[in-house]
């Protein structure tokens, strides 16, 4: 009677995982342990638990999102990805996710060394600042750029550490980490694997890597 | 029997242990025999699967969910208890055990000591978190239940989560440790003494033996609990409630009557403990709470005490809670992170003091119901 995962949740998310977060799901085994850092109000962790029998546990810093998922069923703890991630003991999960959030952390280098230990394989997903429709507004309206996937002003934004997907492989091979596989979202939301990163950094809004440390 | 109702005229199950075989205590002491008086809500399932144990706090018992035999006031959770609610009695069976030392009907300072004859008094032994956990694992055989699904309790109740968690990991299957800590802080302990010398300089305390004397220190112990009771509350709550408002008077009477609506309510709070609650019982059930330290006895790291856990843990603490602080809670869920247990942990906001966790607050009840149905969908509770 221990953990098969025949799970009958009280309620279920009726609408369908964004996009970015079913491509993160896509790339997710059945049945492996996975931690979701800043995992908002549990959308994707809810689909691993329920569809695809992962042991998920969730990291969350806003109280709403936490009791959300609680609430939900969820293991989610209220935490910091700056600071909580070294309590875990190295290789505690088969994958440490962290979608969209490492642009809001305070040191997100340290955070990405974090990610590849306690997790065998990490999956990060972020905004890429080198889209070009970044650079265009930057370039041609000379204001801090607003889009779709970063729609804060500059005042009000997390997004205190962002990076083009160029800056982030550089940052990747200075910690030595491998980048085993690379998508790119385009503005319509469609997903292409990377066959030229200076391509991808012109046209993918959003990046999804897949890594391990070497 | 001074306003304290004699244990056999109170509803409830009672079982007698330790007659063959006495119960080793923390201190070295052996109790027995000794009586466990438990009361149960809903039915155990054929599985035997389904059992809850509620823990009670310092000055519960096991009266969670019906009307107290002795106040007539409604069970102490029933917000959270009965049928349709977060722990719900049409799902899962309750089971709330009075602790050991305490005084509705399992053994204590109050009962009778086999030996003599007379009431224990102060010849009881001290007990421990651990040694009440023991008394309630025996009654958990006793049953027949080989897992509880859940444990469950605030405050003390919580420490006794904790130990059940670290103790017997494999008897559990949830633990829900709420406001609570993994050892009683210095700011703790130190509140508890001085209760308890509010107790013991009382003249009919008579060195415990007031009850052979006929006698109650109904003053010390009301003491005991205004001090307490300031404790469960908070700030902003006090200030809510009373502010400096006048009890039914208009100026103050320059003398010290309680002026004060503050000052009646506690005046009120002390005199009606007394009549419930025995103040030996509050003597040694504060010094188990401050004996309490899953930490020490784990090689002063907490993680020790859960290293390769299978229990899964849910730590509720609420913000406005400062005796036992989210801090508390959050070097517990630190602890379990490190042994990378399965655990969730919800801060609840409220104005309510410590006391939060026995009052009707929806965020809370909603992480509860939550909880204990994720998890009893991994159990494979119908």
């Amino acid at each position: 009677m221990s953990a098969a995962p025949n799970l009958q949740p009280r309620r279920r998310r009726t609408q369908p995982l964004r996009r970015d977060l079913a491509l993160i799901a896509e790339m997710i085994p059945p049945g492996i342990r996975v931690l979701d850092i800043g995992c908002g109000d549990g959308a994707l962790l809810e689909h691993l638990v329920h569809e695809l029998g992962v042991d998920g546990r969730g990291i969350e810093l806003s109280q709403a999102g936490v009791n959300a998922c609680v609430g939900h069923g969820l293991s989610v703890i209220q935490g910091d990805a700056d600071t909580d991630l070294k309590d875990y003991p190295s290789g505690a999960f088969d994958v440490a996710v962290l979608s969209q959030t490492l642009q809001a952390t305070r040191a997100p280098r340290a955070v990405l060394e974090q990610l590849v230990r306690i997790g065998r394989r990490a999956i990060v997903s972020f905004p890429n600042f080198g889209h070009w429709r970044v650079r265009w507004r930057l370039l041609f309206d000379g204001r801090m750029p607003t889009t779709q996937v970063l729609p804060a002003h500059w005042y009000d934004t997390p997004n205190i550490h962002l990076c083009t997907i160029l800056d982030f492989e550089d940052m990747a091979a200075e910690l030595g980490i491998t980048i085993e596989r690379a998508l790119v979202l385009d503005s319509s939301g469609r997903a292409k694997a990377l066959n030229s990163m200076r391509l991808a950094n012109w046209f993918g809004e959003q990046c999804i890597v897949l890594l391990r440390r070497d | 029997m001074h306003g304290l109702v004699y244990a056999a005229t109170l509803p409830g199950h009672r079982v007698e242990f330790g007659r063959e075989q006495a119960l080793t205590l923390d201190s070295g002491a052996e109790l027995g025999p000794f009586t466990i008086a438990y009361q149960t809500y809903g039915k155990l399932d054929a599985e035997r699967a389904n059992a809850v144990l509620v823990c009670h706090a310092l000055t519960g018992d096991q009266f969670v969910a019906e009307t107290h035999p002795i106040t007539g006031k409604p069970g102490w959770w029933e917000t959270m208890v009965g049928p349709g609610k977060p722990i719900d009695t049409n799902r899962y069976f309750v089971i709330c055990v009075n602790v050991l030392g305490a005084c509705m009907g399992s053994t204590g300072p109050r009962e009778i000591n086999p030996a003599t004859g007379k009431p224990y008094g102060l010849s009881f032994p001290l007990i421990t978190v651990a040694d009440m956990v023991r008394a309630q694992k025996l009654l958990i055989d006793h049953l027949g239940i080989e897992k509880l699904f859940c444990v469950l309790g605030g405050s003390m109740g919580g420490m006794q989560v904790l130990q059940w968690a670290s103790a017997y990991p494999e008897r559990v299957f949830a633990a829900v440790p709420i406001a609570t800590g993994a050892r009683h802080s210095a700011q703790n302990i130190a509140f508890h003494e001085v209760g308890r010398q509010a107790i013991m300089a009382d003249p009919d305390w008579c060195h415990g033996d007031y009850l052979t004397q006929g006698r109650t220190p109904k003053r010390g112990l009301a003491v005991a609990r205004m001090a307490a009771h300031i404790t469960y509350l908070s700030e902003s709550a006090l200030h809510q409630k009373f502010g400096r408002n006048l009890q039914d008077r208009t100026r103050f009477t320059y003398g010290f009557e309680a002026d004060f609506q503050v000052e009646s309510y506690l005046r009120y709070q002390g005199s009606s403990f007394v009549e419930r609650f025995d103040a030996n019982s509050y003597l040694y059930l504060t010094r188990a709470m401050d004996y309490f330290d899953l930490v020490a006895e784990h090689g002063g790291v907490l993680t020790n005490a859960f290293r390769d856990t299978p229990v899964r843990f849910c730590l509720v603490s609420f913000t406005s809670d400062w005796l036992f602080p989210t801090s508390e809670s959050r070097a517990i869920v630190h602890s379990l992170n490190a042994a990378a247990a399965n655990v969730s942990f919800v801060e609840i906001e409220s104005d309510k003091g410590h006391d939060a966790f026995l009052l009707d607050e929806p965020e809370f009840a909603k992480t509860l119901s939550g909880f204990l149905a994720g998890s009893a969908a991994h159990r494979g509770l119908k």
